[in-house]
């Protein structure tokens, strides 16, 4: 194996090892079950874990749903319009 | 009308007023939600498959609820997201109320979907339940009793409300996992 060449470390490093985040926010016409199953289809999690965030979305305005790259969040934010949730990405939590 | 399960997908019996409505909503979510603008005078997006213009934000808050920004604080960057997922999300939303349409029994009678279709159902609901309760400006306080009879407002809301029960009767049947 050859070591790597000594290269100049972009100063943008911090912000893209941060993760991007999904976030759905709250509105007053999507069924608390309807949020629970989607969130149950699009990321795959459990009933008590999607009911939890499903929960925080209803009491808080909020919750985020995934974290990852940001190409990776804009897909799952589409997934999420699709299925009529409010949903948007950001860089912070 | 209810759903109940039926061969991995569902059925339900509709009257013939519960016909029109759904499909007088599904119509509607189709006028709403119009074909992505096919836009293909730039040759080299048109050889990529990419849109070559940017896409409008909508003004209208329903359809604004129905295509919203991926982007908070961020209108660049909501504007290249709708650039590239525009015509995509429409078509999606179009195909679900398509797919109602198509199933529909005129005049009402036996509706029976297999789990795709059901599937469409369930997102042709929920835009009809997202575009009539933006339009009407519901909050989770709104209540149909609050308005006369009379209320032209009341009809609507009673729409919205048996919709919604439609939507827990058919989710029911599709994710057993929100059963108690």
């Amino acid at each position: 194996m050859t070591a790597p060449a000594e290269v100049q470390r972009p100063e943008t490093e911090e912000v893209v090892d941060r993760p991007w985040v999904t976030i759905v926010w709250n509105d007053p016409v999507n069924l608390m079950t309807y949020v629970t199953h989607v969130l149950m289809e699009l990321f795959g999690y459990s009933r008590d874990k999607a009911t939890e965030l499903m929960l925080q979305v209803h009491h808080e305005g909020r919750a985020v749903v995934s974290n990852g790259s940001r190409e990776q969040m804009e897909a799952d934010v589409a997934r999420c319009h699709a299925k009529g949730l409010w949903a948007t990405l950001s860089h912070d939590s | 009308m209810r759903f109940t399960r039926h061969r991995g997908g569902v059925r339900a019996e509709i009257e013939a007023v519960e016909a029109q409505v759904l499909t007088q909503l599904a119509n509607e979510i189709l006028g709403i939600v119009e074909p992505a603008h096919d836009d293909m005078e730039d040759p080299l997006a048109a050889m990529v498959g990419l849109p070559s213009g940017d896409v409008a934000t909508p003004e209208d808050p329903v359809l604004m609820r129905l295509l919203p920004d991926a982007y908070r604080d961020d209108d660049g960057a909501a504007s290249d997201f709708r650039r590239y997922t525009d015509a995509d999300l429409r078509a999606t939303k179009r195909g679900h109320a398509t797919v109602l349409l198509e199933t529909l029994p005129e005049g009402g009678g036996q509706l029976k979907l297999d789990r795709d279709q059901a599937d469409a159902w369930l997102g042709a609901l929920n835009d009809m339940r997202l575009a009539l309760g933006t339009s009407m400006g519901v909050t989770e306080e709104t209540d149909p009793d609050d308005y006369d009879e009379e209320h032209p407002a009341r009809q609507a809301l009673e729409v919205y409300g048996w919709l919604g029960w439609l939507q827990e009767s058919l989710l029911s049947c599709l994710d057993p996992r929100l059963g108690s």
